[in-house]
């Protein structure tokens, strides 16, 4: 049987959100002091050794990110938190914010103090409204015992773009414009908000700072699979019996967290299929389950960790129903600045819908491989990247699902 | 009701801040009014065009009027296998309206959303931003005897 471990949700009901000494009392700030008695270049080496990677979904190594921003030289630096969280099935960075948003307060300030940033920015999403009050509050109790020093944060709101989960998207956003991605190279980390050298990590990123620098980047290494240490939050949604939030060590399987956390699938059904990494995540079959949920593992067997969602479907679900809605989705959220994207993403949807409705033939499904073999090149961000997964990867697994719809 | 010009006028200093003073307009009006998107680009020095283009890129933000109570359903994948079509059903019937339409005497709009964030009790409703989970057809009426 399987075990949680809690480093993100360390402070999960332990703490009061809104009264920062019950963060305090736990230990919090320590890190930030223990972190500001080291040297930049230290303690960067430290985070590096640590083997965090961004839990934002793309997997790099946090503390080489922040060493781009250490090596340039600027007036000005900045640190952003991104909180846009808008994959369908995420709400991970949602329960971190209200539950323990010191500990996020906490992380961007050893950034920023790390990478030579005084001013930081939380992109929360507008769909929570909530959130963005509790963070203000923690903002201003921490502030006002000094404890954050002379490093200010703000909070921004999103507008429901789920396109400014990508770093150049939030970036452009903050600076009041459509949330299209930028070009790369340069990278934010050296041209970043306002042209400034940035560091954008996600909630869940920020919330593992705290923990590393206070146990130390041995102890984090030895946690979970070696090339992705440490632990994931997943968020268990669909036809799972506990439809819940769970952290658990990265080396976990799949099998484990839908049998031992998720209860199996509700009324006795079988299983057919989990999508895992939010709504762009591939759909994993019954035969690999035995996988480790760590980002190479999930990367060798064709799909992603992503931001952790876990949505499972029972043997009754349509896939191709299912594939269809999620097309739509991202033929709605395509920001429409690369073709590939805003044709691809709208000819995907087209032809998905003309399977479902029974109006498709044979030859369809090989142009939609290539249409989203294509996509996966070409696209310039990772929404259009990643958007032909859920197509990709069913119709490999499940394409007798797909046939069944042939007239 | 307080006057869109001051509300925006706020944000002027704000680096960036015409999002946040969109936001600031919305809750007010619960929609941007089209004269505060134009008095928006003189505020921000940008083309109305521009100011326009951000407006309407956000799918949070409205241009135009719509009703004193929004409410929006998610229809991404983990709502939509838990039934969500059936409460867009209860929830047209009850209201006597379509899916994006308001109700003639402006108390709700009807709007699909793409993810709430409140996957754990799929399928779920937002009303003013509140989030309602588990809903499930028979629930609509007690749920908007609130907002009445």
């Amino acid at each position: 049987m399987a075990e949680e471990m809690r480093i993100v949700l360390r402070n999960y009901g332990k703490v009061d959100p809104l009264n920062i000494d019950s963060y305090t009392q736990v230990g919090g700030y320590q890190a930030l002091a223990k972190a500001k008695s080291m040297s930049q270049t230290d303690l960067i080496e430290e985070v590096k050794k640590s083997g965090l990677r961004g839990r934002g979904g793309a997997g790099f190594n946090t503390g080489m990110k922040w060493s781009f921003s250490y090596g340039v030289k600027a007036d000005q630096k900045y640190v952003i938190c991104n909180a846009d969280e808008g994959e369908p099935g995420t709400y991970k960075d949602r329960i971190i914010m209200e539950n323990d948003p010191q500990s996020v307060l906490e992380g961007m300030a050893i950034c920023g103090y790390a990478i030579g940033a005084n001013k930081g920015y939380i992109y929360c999403r507008g769909e929570y409204p909530y959130v963005v009050e509790i963070l203000n509050k923690a903002i201003a109790q921490a502030s006002e015992k000094g404890l954050l020093g002379d490093f200010n944060i703000e909070v921004r709101m999103g507008a429901g773009a789920y396109v400014c989960g990508e770093e150049s998207a939030l970036i452009e956003s903050i600076e009041g414009h459509r949330g299209e991605p930028r070009f790369k190279p340069p990278f934010p980390p050296v041209i970043g908000l306002w042209g400034k050298p940035t560091i954008v990590n996600n909630v869940e990123t920020f919330a593992n700072i705290p923990a590393i620098v206070d146990k130390g980047a041995d102890w984090y290494k030895g946690i979970g699979a070696a090339g992705y240490p440490g632990t994931k939050v997943m968020t268990l949604t669909g036809d799972i019996v506990n439809r819940t939030v769970i952290e658990v060590p990265t080396n976990t399987t799949i099998r484990q967290v839908l049998d031992d956390f998720g209860g199996g699938i509700t009324g006795g059904k079988k299983f057919k299929a989990v999508q895992i990494g939010g709504t762009s995540g591939g759909f994993i079959p019954e035969s690999l389950l035995d996988t480790p949920i760590d980002f190479d593992s999930m990367s060798a067997i064709g799909a992603t960790l992503g931001s952790g969602a876990f949505f499972v479907m029972d043997e009754t679900r349509d896939i191709v129903d299912v594939i269809d809605r999620i097309s739509k989705f991202f033929a709605h959220e395509s920001c429409g600045k690369c073709t590939p994207c805003r044709e691809g993403t709208q000819r995907m949807h087209e032809m998905l819908h003309r399977v479902k409705n029974g109006g498709a033939v044979a030859g369809d499904l090989d142009y939609m491989e290539r249409l989203g073999s294509v996509m996966s090149k070409a696209c310039l961000c990772g929404l259009g990247q990643a958007a032909p997964a859920p197509v990709l990867t069913t119709l490999k697994h499940f394409r007798n699902d797909y046939t069944a719809k042939f007239n | 009701m307080a006057d869109y010009r001051e509300i925006i006028s706020a944000y002027k200093e704000v680096p960036g801040g015409i999002i946040e003073a969109y936001h600031a307009v919305q809750k007010e009006y619960s929609y941007i009014p089209e004269d505060a998107v134009v008095y928006a680009a003189q505020v921000f020095d940008i083309p109305e065009a521009k100011a326009y283009g951000v407006a309407t890129f956000y799918s949070y933000l409205k241009v135009g009027p719509r009703g004193k109570n929004v409410i929006r359903i998610c229809e991404s994948a983990p709502c939509h296998i838990a039934g969500a079509d059936k409460v867009v059903a209860a929830l047209e019937k009850e209201l006597g309206i379509k899916m994006g339409e308001t109700t003639p005497d402006g108390k709700f709009t009807l709007e699909f959303a793409e993810c709430v964030g409140q996957c754990q009790a799929t399928p779920v409703i937002t009303i003013n931003s509140q989030p309602y989970g588990d809903v499930t057809a028979d629930k609509i009426a007690a749920i908007l005897t609130e907002y009445k």
